[in-house]
């Protein structure tokens, strides 16, 4: 075997079958999450009768929709080097527009829908003009426009749940319908996958979270990068944000929040998104978000609490992280083949 | 991408013939004077050696080349016309690309990538369009082939590659996308003797086999004699000499830096 130390970073063809699987692993930060879930869901279902009922893939599907559609957003946002603190408050800020645009302004649905998915990109642009322009970091930005937005909400809701306005086909196509959000979930993340990994925009992502300074040297518009995919992380919180209105049928100041943003945030870690930017996937984050929501639902199941989940998704993100670090040292130091 | 016109020097006066010209250009920040009444020219196909200490204004001039700072005055020719460089993507559509010390390559990204960053090659409609990759593969292997560089493997992270490899791939991605004019700051900084002389025959087979002009940042007297058609020295924002390699000896370069520490002690 240690002929695989050599300076060719190629695998070599010869290279025993567990070497092979440990490579492929280490390559592929998917392969590894993949392997995690089918993990758990073998062992919630070993472990508790109700786990392959079907209202249950229902239950874990619809709870995974709205954070995998965050999560999307996250990523790019995390590999071009920066963080949205504020999409779990535009998920409700948005909402909220998307029913005074009904109600108030007398919009047709579908147009409220687009100005409730605006009101998000709006958010979003002001995140990364303050962001990139000013120069505060988006830490601080982004935390600071989640209490502007959730005081808004709570000030222009009244703080009262409504009915999610809409007539019976609107409900059917935009969340209604069992499996719906599930189904547009899928779609953001194709969609996104494909932008990130197929598109000069997703490689441009890459190379400003990669190599800031020389990705700019190589004439990459870095401010429109990033401002962009602010804009794009807050519309698709937005976008979740109305799906998920639409499925539960009640808008509230509260729904989305702090909550949604982390899962989301610990579904890319866990995905295998760095957050010293430059890396990371969507699928990766999806799978991410299947472990929360097996984790999640399995032990609800078997009558664990919410407080031991908190505990068992936080050692998650830790483990996560620390494996992050630990396998890129390893990828670096080229003992084992580079992703192809 | 390549059947891009040269510049034409039409109806220019003397300076038709340079790649570049610089003339008189001055620079400050804040209260230092960085570069003051510099002019230079490189001839087509010429490499022209910059030397000078830290802190002479090689790098600073190098960016105004680039577009990356603006001059306070001074002109700037490129192939005889007059140009106000507004940034790298403009220098870059005149010809001019630089292969800086950080080399503005991404790590965690493939050799191909890199080799096409922001010049990707795409295909689709409108909005609607996606990296050829196979292209970029089957392109960026030939550009190293043609100057002689071999990698690895061109899908390998460049995170894995030397830094001989890294300078490499730099100045193939340079010299494959309409360069005229190269500018290459310490393209051997931080690298060992081998990989050091490697690059040096890299810049001396691009010297003598293209028609790449070149301008060429180096510390060290003997590797700039060796790639370089001509020197210029720098000192203190100011050429203090312009020579040609076969004309003057690392002992004059050194004597002329030198001179420069001992002046204040004999005066």
């Amino acid at each position: 075997m240690a002929r695989a130390a050599t300076d060719v970073p190629q695998t070599p063809q010869r290279a025993g079958f567990g070497r092979r699987v440990a490579t492929a692993l280490i390559r592929r930060r998917e392969a590894s999450i993949l392997l995690v879930l089918v993990g758990l869901v073998v062992y919630f279902s070993l472990r508790t009768d109700a786990f392959f009922g079907t209202d249950n893939a229902r239950v874990i599907a619809e709870f995974s929709a709205p954070i995998a559609i965050i999560a999307a957003g996250q990523v790019m946002l995390l590999i071009c080097g920066e963080i949205d603190l504020s999409v779990g408050m535009v998920y409700a800020f948005s909402s909220w527009i998307f029913y005074f645009g009904v109600t108030d302004w007398g919009l047709p649905i579908w147009l409220a829908v687009i100005v409730g998915l605006l009101s998000g990109s709006a958010v979003g642009l002001v995140n990364g003009i303050i962001t990139v322009g000013v120069g505060v970091p988006s830490f601080i930005t982004t935390l600071g426009m989640a209490y502007v937005l959730n005081g808004l909400t709570l000030n222009i809701s009244g703080a009262f749940p409504v009915e999610t306005p809409g007539g019976e086909t609107f409900f059917r196509i935009f969340g209604g319908s069992p499996y719906t959000t599930v189904y547009w979930a899928l779609g953001v993340i194709v969609v996104m996958t494909i932008l990130l990994t197929r598109t000069r925009w997703g490689l441009h992502t890459v190379a400003t979270g990669g190599n800031l300074l020389g990705a700019s040297e190589s004439g990459v518009n870095i401010r429109k990068v990033k401002i962009g995919n602010f804009v794009l992380c807050s519309t698709l919180g937005a976008l979740a944000g109305i799906l998920e209105s639409v499925r539960i049928d009640t808008i509230q100041a509260l729904q989305g929040g702090f909550p949604v943003m982390f899962y989301a945030v610990a579904a890319a870690v866990i995905g295998g998104t760095s957050l010293f930017g430059g890396s990371g996937t969507i699928i990766g984050a999806a799978l991410g978000v299947g472990v929360l929501a097996v984790l999640n639902l399995g032990f609800t199941l078997q009558g664990i609490s919410a407080y031991t989940f908190d505990l068992v998704l936080g050692i998650a993100i830790i483990a996560s992280m620390a494996l992050n670090v630990t396998l890129e040292r390893i990828r670096q130091s080229g003992r084992l083949g580079s992703s192809a | 991408m390549s059947e891009r016109a040269t510049p034409q020097p039409e109806q220019t006066a003397v300076t038709a013939a340079d790649a570049i010209r610089v003339e008189s250009i001055s620079k400050s920040f804040g209260v230092v004077q960085a570069l003051e009444d510099v002019s230079l020219h490189v001839r087509p196909g010429e490499v022209l050696g910059l030397i000078g200490d830290n802190g002479a204004g090689k790098s600073t001039l190098v960016k105004i080349l680039t577009g990356f700072h603006k001059p306070d005055v001074g002109k700037i020719f490129v192939f005889g016309e007059e140009v106000q460089l507004k940034s790298v993507t403009h220098a870059r559509s005149l010809g001019i690309d630089t292969v800086f010390q950080d080399l503005a390559l991404v790590p965690g990204m493939t050799v191909y990538h890199n080799m096409f960053l922001n010049r990707e090659v795409t295909r689709g409609i409108g909005p609607f369009r996606f990296l050829s990759n196979r292209v970029m593969k089957k392109r960026s292997l030939e550009y190293l082939d043609d100057i002689g560089v071999r990698v690895p493997s061109i899908d390998a992270e460049v995170a894995r590659m030397s830094g001989g490899q890294r300078q490499a791939i730099a100045i193939a991605r340079s010299t494959h996308s309409d360069a005229k004019i190269l500018l290459l700051d310490e393209p051997l900084a931080a690298m060992g003797a081998r990989e050091g002389a490697l690059i040096i025959e890299l810049i001396e087979e691009l010297g003598k086999n293209s028609d790449v002009s070149m301008i060429v940042i180096a510390h060290n007297y003997v590797h700039v004699l060796e790639m370089c058609d001509r020197v210029n020295l720098l000192r203190n924002g100011r050429i203090m000499l312009d020579k040609r390699t076969d004309e003057t000896s690392v002992e004059e370069l050194t004597e002329i830096v030198a001179a420069e520490y001992r002046l204040p002690k004999t005066a």
